[in-house]
């Protein structure tokens, strides 16, 4: 017993060390030195400014402005946000606020559930709203794909499917005087392939492509 | 439903089993202390650790001696463990808590320190709002290692419990865990960590970032140590996620690729131990004959919820979306799921960690449809014996094995035996109660938190509404706190948080405590009794096998252990899943 006491305090205190200590930081040093940019998680400058992870997704929106007050719309402490239409659009975020990557959750929509349909329908009529009128043929819910419609698991999901950057191209084409060419040679250049062919789906980077857009033709703000 | 998807499944099937036979030869060979490659590096820092932990590791223990070193170990772990996390805040000195995060409640830290220890990694909290870099290492991670190792050790004593043959001794808990950690875990962590870093999970120190987005507004991410705490998470079946969202969040699980990897690591240990199982007995056969039982309802489930979650659910219907695979997106039930997984990456993941103790989730599972949510709670119901956790698996599916031959035996009218060994009343006794203890435990506090309102406080009936799924959820919860399992329907709640700091956050004690006594229970319960049926068997001689002794390594036996872990399961738990994913999966109804 006594034995067995001391061993185990030992053991406990050996075991922090090893692996609680030692095994974290000489993962650290190895990924530090051969990959670095992986490391600390592919960071992107523009102008010497951190704009963003680029696997990590974010909210291009606005800030709300009330008309009345002019001051910016807040919901339980966070600016209220519309999509900004100059930039592809990330997918449906179950974190409060959107695309919150300090704290993720997912946003737990039970399948048979009315809750989820609400959530649905108001990402839906967003979507419609944003994209239908430059849309060959207008929207329908029935020609919004899953992801734009669907929370993503992460809340900060930085890709969104081909189906659904193909159509926010012809919204990103006409706002921004480009050819409709030109966003989809965009779209292919930031495609981020299957993992070994096979493994997974194929999802456009959606910071990339936007940081691109601006390279293009800056935003007009 | 796409190719891609299909194949997914099938060459994670092939990669798996093409891994697992060589690891299964390798950890044959540590723990019967035969000579392996490794020797050369790790033989003295062996030696070093014996003298510094003052063990003689030459010296053999019978099943209780080995049973009282792991429980006090066990201990020992719990301790350090409450303690880094309760004083979380006076570790800020090492420069490892960058958000100067305080402490979580005594309630919240209770079941938590619980669930790292009993290999469960149940979270109440999120990891990126709650924890610092110092708790998540040196708390945590070592735990990890730990419970792994002490997993894996008692299907190894109930193996030389099975092959001894005289005598009591079922080896030394002290080196079978030092070999464990030295010669499985950290070789195969570092593997998997630079694996991952090398295709974007990040390792560093440095505080949270704060972004200046490319649409003007501010976001912070959060980092830290992921990578190294990753590895051991799917390699030790562990499943706490450095982050809130788990493996769903794009540091932990970045692309396609490494989702692969992540479920290759998840299944690599147990899948091995079959093998390792077979070596060790010295007939391969018997191990190919669990790995086949194992592997034709692991298929079972993965094609169920592939299927289930490719066909979309009642919701994305109700509003008119088009579930179909179209060009450029493969469709289905894509709520609460992330686009570079797709379907089958996401509905194999969750099978991959439910059927093993992992309970990682790379994708939401209280948002799976029915049908695919009934998969995991399948796959709880079946008590981990399909591949299971490290080592747990192993020794669950045995006492399984030995109920299938006492089963068997009755139905030929033979003594049953197994390897030659006699099972007799004594075994059969522990067996069962070795097999009834996680789902008595399971369903028990299921009825208590349903049946209070104390247990109904975790749900959240704004998200969840009044119908089936708050029951499915609070059932889940148990049932995964019983297994060790440790995924959740991630909308039943322990902890309350009102701020992206925890200042201000409280426990729900009731859901704390009782699921922290459940983790405890139904891990050491069952753990003893295996301990104690390798002890039992280790006395037994070994009589040669006759003609009318019923095989246990062919299909005939396979059939009859699937039909035994069913049966056991269904009559268990089905009353109980015909409430929630069973009514939910066959109904288009939508609940307020």
């Amino acid at each position: 017993m006594k034995r067995d006491i001391i061993s185990s305090a030992i053991g406990i205190v050996v075991l922090t060390l090893l692996c609680g200590i030692v095994y974290p930081l000489f993962i650290a040093g190895v990924s530090q030195v051969a990959f670095p940019g992986n490391a600390n998680g592919q960071q992107i400058f523009v102008d010497a400014k951190l704009v963003g992870s680029k696997i990590i997704g974010q909210n291009f929106g606005d800030p709300v402005i009330n008309k009345k007050t002019g001051k910016v719309e807040m919901s339980h402490g966070n600016p209220v946000t519309t999509p900004d239409p100059h930039y592809f659009q990330t997918r449906p975020s179950g974190t409060t606020p959107a695309d919150n990557a300090a704290g993720s959750s997912f946003a737990n929509y039970g399948p048979n559930s009315t809750v989820t349909l609400a959530a649905i329908k108001s990402n839906i009529q967003t979507y419609i709203a944003l994209n239908g009128r430059y849309y060959p043929g207008g929207l329908t819910a029935a020609k919004v794909p899953v992801d734009a419609a669907d929370t993503s698991a992460s809340g900060i999901d930085p890709e969104i499917s081909i189906a659904n950057a193909d159509i926010q191209a012809y919204r990103i084409a006409a706002i921004r005087h480009l050819s409709l060419s030109t966003v989809h040679r965009l779209i292919s250049k930031y495609t981020l392939g299957r993992g070994l062919g096979f493994s997974g789906e194929p999802g456009v980077d959606v910071l990339e492509i936007n940081l691109a857009l601006n390279r293009l033709s800056p935003s007009t703000r | 439903m796409t190719f891609t998807g299909w194949l997914t499944i099938v060459v994670f099937v092939v990669v798996l089993t093409a891994l697992a036979w060589p690891l299964g030869r390798y950890m044959a060979a540590v723990y019967t202390g035969e000579h392996t490659f490794m020797d050369r590096i790790l033989r003295r820092p062996e030696r070093w650790l014996y003298r510094i932990l003052r063990v003689d590791a030459t010296r053999g223990q019978d099943w209780k001696a080995y049973a009282k070193s792991l429980i006090i170990f066990s201990l020992a772990g719990w301790l350090l463990l409450y303690v880094i996390l309760r004083t979380q805040g006076l570790w800020s000195f090492t420069g490892l808590n960058p958000e100067g995060f305080h402490s979580a409640p005594w309630n919240v830290t209770f079941n938590t320190t619980s669930s790292f220890l009993t290999n469960t990694n149940w979270q109440y909290y999120g990891g990126e709002t709650t924890m610092s870099y110092f708790s998540q290492m040196a708390g945590l991670t070592v735990q990890n290692f730990a419970s792994a190792a002490v997993g894996i050790v008692v299907a190894v004593a109930l193996v030389r419990g099975l092959v001894s043959r005289s005598g009591k001794s079922i080896g030394n808990f002290w080196q079978d865990l030092i070999r464990t950690v030295l010669y499985l875990l950290l070789p195969l962590s570092i593997i998997i960590g630079i694996v991952l870093v090398s295709q974007g999970s990040i390792q560093t120190f440095e505080a949270y970032l704060t972004v200046h987005g490319v649409s003007g507004l501010t976001q912070t991410i959060a980092t830290g140590p992921v990578a190294s705490q990753e590895a051991i998470k799917l390699l030790g079946t562990n499943g706490g996620g450095f982050f809130n969202v788990n493996s769903a969040h794009p540091f932990e699980n970045p692309n396609g690729f490494t989702n692969l990897v992540e479920m290759l690591a998840v299944l690599l240990i147990p899948a091995a131990m079959v093998f390792m199982y077979g070596r060790m007995v010295g007939k391969p056969r018997q191990g190919y004959a669990i790995f086949a039982t194992m592997m034709v309802m692991f298929l079972g489930a993965a094609v169920v919820a592939y299927v289930a979650e490719a066909h979309g659910s009642p919701a994305q219907h109700a509003a008119g979306l088009h579930t179909g695979v179209i060009a450029g997106s493969s469709g289905g039930n894509l709520e609460g799921k992330e686009q570079r997984f797709g379907i089958a990456g996401s509905a194999l993941f969750n099978v991959v960690t439910t059927v093993t103790s992992c309970g990682a989730v790379n994708s939401a599972l209280e948002s799976f449809t029915g049908i695919g949510g009934a998969v995991p709670f399948a796959n709880l119901s079946a008590s981990e014996v399909i591949f299971g956790g490290v080592g747990t698996g192993l020794y669950s599916i045995l006492l399984y094995v030995l109920l299938a031959v006492f089963l068997g035996g009755l139905m030929v009218g033979r003594t049953p035996e197994y390897l030659g060994k006699k099972i007799e009343a004594r075994e059969i006794k522990l067996v069962s109660l070795g097999i009834l203890i996680t789902p008595l435990a399971a369903l028990f506090a299921t009825a208590l938190a349903t049946a209070s309102a104390a247990g109904r406080a975790s749900i959240d009936t704004a998200v969840a509404g009044h119908g089936p799924q708050g029951f499915s959820e609070t059932f889940y919860a148990y049932l995964s706190q019983a297994n060790n399992n440790g995924s959740a329907f991630a909308d039943y709640t322990g902890l309350i948080q009102p701020n992206a700091g925890n200042l201000g956050s409280h426990g729900i004690t009731f859901a704390d405590l009782l699921g922290g006594f459940e983790m405890m229970f139904a891990r050491y319960a069952p753990m003893l009794f295996a301990l104690a049926v390798a002890g039992s068997l280790a006395g037994k001689r070994v009589s040669p096998a006759g003609l009318g002794t019923m095989r246990t390594d062919n299909a005939t036996f396979v059939v009859l252990l699937i039909g035994v872990i069913v049966l056991v399961g269904a009559l268990t738990f089905f009353p109980a899943l015909l409430l929630g994913p069973i009514v939910q999966g066959l109904t288009g109804h939508l609940y307020s």
